[in-house]
C-alpha cells in the first residue's frame, strides 16, 4: 500500500489521521483557549501578569537573592544587606532551627524523637497506599503507631523519661495534630452512631456532649483545661498540662467529626439500610459492611476539613503558655539579639503550615478520585 | 463503644497524668525535686527569652536562677514554666510553678484580690512615649494632635487617655496588638508617638533599622513596679525570696560583685560578713544553707550585674538605670539591712 501514496491516491477510510492544527493544541492552543479567548479574558491576563511582574521580583529579592543565610546577629544580617530590611535575615530562622524542631527535648535522646517521626511517616505510608504486600499488618501497625509513639517520646519502660514540658515546636505541634486526628475520628464516628441510636439514654448524652462542644470556641476548652481543672483535681495533685490538652483538643475535634460523619450517614438512601436489614444483618455487621463504608466516603471531604482546622487551631495553645511553633518562635522574637524580625519567623511557620495543611487536602482529593464509584450520592 | 473509649481514656488519665505531690512546704518540695520551677513570660526582651539553645535567659530568669542558686545550689536547676498574661496567677496558686519572676505588676487586686504575695520590687517600669528625632519635639507635652500607636484593652490606653486630658491635649489613637505590630505601624510612619511601658520601648527602639533616630521621651505617666510573688501560706518560702532579692541589692551596695565575692569573704565589714555566710547563721535561720547569699553573687551576680547583662546600656536593649539605680545613686533600689 505504500508504494500507491499520491495526493490523492487513498481509497475512502484509508486517509491517516492527520495532526491538529498547530493552533489548537499544545502550549500554543493552550494559551489561545485559557487566556486570550476574549477581550475580557485578554485584559485580565495583561493585569493578571503586571501584577506578578510588580509583586514577585521584589518578593523573590527579598526572600531568595537578597537574603542573607549566616550571621552572628542582627546588626550584622542588617550590616551585609544595602540597607536594612532589604531582605530577609534567614540566619535567625536557620540558628534556632533545630530549637524549632525538637523544642526543649534532651540533646542527646533526640534520635528517639527522630525515630518516632520516621514510624510516623511508615504508619502514615501504611494506611494511605493500597498496594503494599501484607496490608493488614501495616494497619496493625497504624493502630499501635500513637502508643509507640508516645512511649518513644515521652519515655519510661525502659527508656529515659521525658517531661512533657520539655516539648516544643514543631515536634510539640505535630503531637497535638496527629493525636487530635487519630484519635477524634473513631471517637467521632462513635458519637455519630450515638446520635443516631434509637437508645435514648445513649443519644441524649451524645447530643449534649456534641451540642456543648460545638457551642463553645476552643480556646475557652483549653482555657478550662489550664486553669480551672487545676480546682476540681484533689489539691496538690498535678495533671500533666499537655495531657489536658491533647484530650481537650481531641474532644473538640471529635464533635465536629461527628456532625461531619452524621451528614454522611444521612446521605445514605433508606434503601441502604433496609437492604442490610433484608439480608438479616446485625447494627455492627450492617454498619461495618454496608452503611459506615459508604457513609465516610461521602464524609472525606469534611473529615479532611475538620482536620485541617484542627492541625491549624492548634497554635491556640500558644494562648494558655505552651510552646507550639508558634508560641516557640515568638518567644525567639524577643531574643535582644535577634529583635525585629517577625517577618522571617511568620513566612517560616506559614510555609510549615501550608506544607502539612496542602498535602494533607491534595491526599483527600486523590482518595476520593480513588473512591468514585460512579453512583455518588 | 463510647464507654469503652471513655474508660479507656479515663484509664490513661489516671495512669499518666496524676501524680500526687507532697503537701509540705514549697522549700522542702523544691528541694526534694531538686529542681526549681518559676513562672516566667512566653518571652519578653531582655527579661525572659530562650536563646537559639532553648536556654531561658533575661533579667528575670536571672533571678529565677539566683533562687535556684539559694535554695538548690546550683543556678542551673530551674526549670521554665511559660505563662502568659493571663494564666500566670492560676498556675501558681495551682502549684504548677514555685515562685513567679515574670514583669508583673504589683498592684491592690492582685496583693489582695488574687491572694498572691509580693516581695518587693526588682524593677520600676512606667509608660512612656518614644517619637521620631526629626520631629523635634523634647517633650511629652508638645504632642497635642499627635497619632499615638496604642495596645488596646490595657491599662496603657487608659493612662494615655488621662494624661493627655489632665494636659487639654487631643490626640488620634492608631489602636495595634502586639509589639511587633506596633513597631511596623511605627516604622511605617502611620503613628508619630508609640506608647507603652519603657522597658517595652527600648526594645522596639532597639528593633528598628537605625535607632538614634528615634528617641524616649523624659516624661513616664504611670507606676509599674514589678516583682516577685508567691502563693499565699507559706511564709518560710515567701521570706526566701525576699532576701534573695534584697541579697542582691545590698551586695550591689555593699560592692560585692562575682568577680570579687571570694575576697571579699575575707572583708572585715560585718554586714559583708553576714551576707556571705561567714558570721551568723542567717542561712539556717531560712531553712537554707549558710553560703547562698554567696551562691547568688558567685554564680549570677548582684543586682546590677544582673541589670547591666540583660537589660543595660551595653546590650542591644539599652536600658539607663534610671529609677532602678541604687538610692544612693538617685535610684529607688534600697535593701534593708542584713541585721
Amino acid at each position: 500500500m505504500a508504494q500507491n501514496h499520491t495526493a490523492q491516491g487513498y481509497a475512502p477510510g484509508t486517509h491517516p489521521d492527520l495532526p491538529p492544527p498547530v493552533r489548537t493544541t499544545g502550549p500554543v492552543g493552550w494559551i489561545r483557549a485559557n487566556l486570550l479567548s476574549s477581550p475580557l479574558n485578554i485584559t485580565l491576563t495583561l493585569l493578571c501578569a503586571w501584577l506578578l511582574w510588580s509583586v514577585l521580583p521584589p518578593a523573590l529579592n527579598w526572600a531568595l537573592f537578597d537574603a542573607i543565610w549566616s550571621a552572628t546577629d542582627r546588626k550584622d544580617c542588617w550590616a551585609q544587606m544595602d540597607e536594612p530590611r532589604a531582605g530577609a535575615c534567614w540566619a535567625f530562622i536557620r540558628g534556632s532551627f533545630r530549637l524549632f524542631i525538637y523544642g526543649w527535648y534532651p540533646e542527646p535522646e533526640r534520635w528517639r524523637v527522630n525515630i518516632a517521626f520516621i514510624l510516623l511517616v511508615l504508619a502514615i505510608v501504611g494506611v494511605l497506599r493500597d498496594s503494599l504486600p501484607g496490608k493488614k499488618y501495616w494497619l496493625w501497625f497504624a493502630v499501635a503507631f500513637p502508643f509507640i509513639g508516645a512511649w518513644l517520646i515521652v519515655g519510661g519502660f525502659g527508656l529515659t523519661p521525658v517531661g512533657t514540658q520539655k516539648l516544643g515546636g514543631i515536634l510539640l505541634t505535630v503531637i497535638i495534630g496527629v493525636t487530635g486526628i487519630t484519635f477524634s475520628l473513631p471517637l467521632g464516628i462513635a458519637l455519630a452512631l450515638g446520635r443516631r441510636s434509637k437508645l435514648p439514654a445513649l443519644r441524649a448524652v451524645c447530643v449534649i456532649f456534641i451540642e456543648f462542644i460545638r457551642g463553645v470556641p476552643l480556646i475557652t476548652l483549653l482555657f478550662v483545661a489550664s486553669t480551672m481543672l487545676t480546682y476540681f483535681l484533689p489539691p496538690g495533685s498535678t495533671f500533666d498540662l499537655l495531657m489536658r490538652v491533647l484530650i481537650m483538643v481531641t474532644l473538640f475535634s471529635a464533635a465536629y467529626i461527628a456532625e461531619v460523619v452524621r451528614g454522611g450517614l444521612q446521605g445514605l438512601s433508606s434503601g441502604q439500610y433496609e437492604a442490610a436489614d433484608s439480608l438479616g444483618l446485625t447494627y455492627w455487621k450492617a454498619h461495618r459492611l454496608i452503611i459506615l463504608p459508604q457513609a465516610l466516603k461521602i464524609s472525606i471531604p469534611g473529615i479532611v476539613n475538620t482536620f485541617i482546622g484542627l492541625y491549624k487551631d492548634s497554635v491556640l495553645v500558644l494562648i494558655i503558655g505552651m510552646m507550639d511553633i508558634l508560641g516557640l518562635g515568638r518567644a525567639r522574637l524577643n531574643d535582644p539579639d535577634w529583635l525585629g524580625l517577625a517577618p522571617e519567623l511568620y513566612l517560616f511557620i506559614a510555609l510549615f503550615f501550608f506544607l502539612c495543611c496542602f498535602s494533607m487536602a491534595r491526599y483527600s482529593l486523590s482518595l476520593e478520585k480513588k473512591l468514585e464509584t460512579g453512583h455518588a450520592q | 463503644m463510647k464507654q469503652t473509649t471513655t474508660a479507656v481514656l479515663a484509664a490513661a488519665v489516671l495512669t499518666l497524668g496524676v501524680t500526687g505531690a507532697a503537701q509540705a512546704g514549697t522549700l522542702e518540695d523544691v528541694q526534694s525535686r531538686g529542681v526549681l520551677r518559676c513562672v516566667v513570660s512566653t518571652g519578653i526582651a531582655g527579661f525572659a527569652q530562650p536563646d537559639a539553645n532553648g536556654v531561658w535567659g533575661g533579667f528575670d530568669v536571672d533571678f529565677c536562677r539566683a533562687t535556684a542558686a539559694a535554695v538548690l545550689g546550683d543556678a542551673g536547676k530551674i526549670e521554665a514554666v511559660t505563662s502568659t498574661g493571663k494564666t500566670r496567677f492560676t498556675k501558681l496558686n495551682a502549684g504548677e510553678g514555685d515562685v513567679l519572676w515574670r514583669n508583673t505588676t504589683v498592684t491592690f487586686s492582685r496583693d489582695v484580690g488574687v491572694k498572691l504575695r509580693f516581695h518587693g520590687i526588682n524593677y520600676y517600669d512606667g509608660q512612656g512615649f518614644m517619637v521620631k528625632k526629626s520631629l523635634g519635639i523634647s517633650s511629652a507635652k508638645e504632642l497635642d494632635g499627635a497619632s499615638v500607636c496604642i495596645q488596646t484593652g490595657t491599662t496603657t490606653e487608659l493612662n494615655l487617655a488621662d494624661y493627655f486630658s489632665s494636659n487639654g491635649m487631643k490626640y488620634e489613637p492608631v489602636t495595634i496588638e502586639t509589639n511587633d505590630e506596633a513597631r511596623q505601624n511605627y516604622e511605617g510612619d502611620r503613628c508619630d508617638v508609640y506608647t507603652t511601658d519603657a522597658s517595652g520601648l527600648a526594645s522596639t527602639r532597639s528593633a528598628l533599622p537605625d535607632p538614634g533616630a528615634h528617641m524616649v521621651l523624659p516624661e513616664i505617666i504611670s507606676k509599674e513596679p514589678l516583682g516577685p510573688a508567691t502563693r499565699h501560706g507559706d511564709d518560710q518560702w515567701s521570706d526566701i525570696i525576699t532576701w534573695v532579692l534584697n541579697a542582691t541589692i545590698t551586695a550591689e551596695e555593699l560592692g560585692v560583685t562575682s568577680a570579687n565575692v571570694d575576697a571579699q569573704k575575707s572583708s572585715n565589714n560585718p554586714e559583708v560578713r553576714r551576707l556571705l555566710g561567714v558570721d551568723g547563721s542567717q542561712g539556717s535561720e531560712l531553712g537554707l544553707s549558710n553560703d547562698w547569699a554567696y551562691q547568688i553573687i558567685k554564680q549570677i551576680g548582684n543586682y546590677g550585674e544582673i541589670f547591666e547583662r540583660n537589660i543595660g546600656v551595653d546590650t542591644p536593649l539599652g536600658i539607663a538605670r534610671g529609677l532602678n539605680a541604687l538610692w544612693t545613686d538617685g535610684g529607688l533600689i534600697y535593701s534593708p539591712p542584713f541585721r
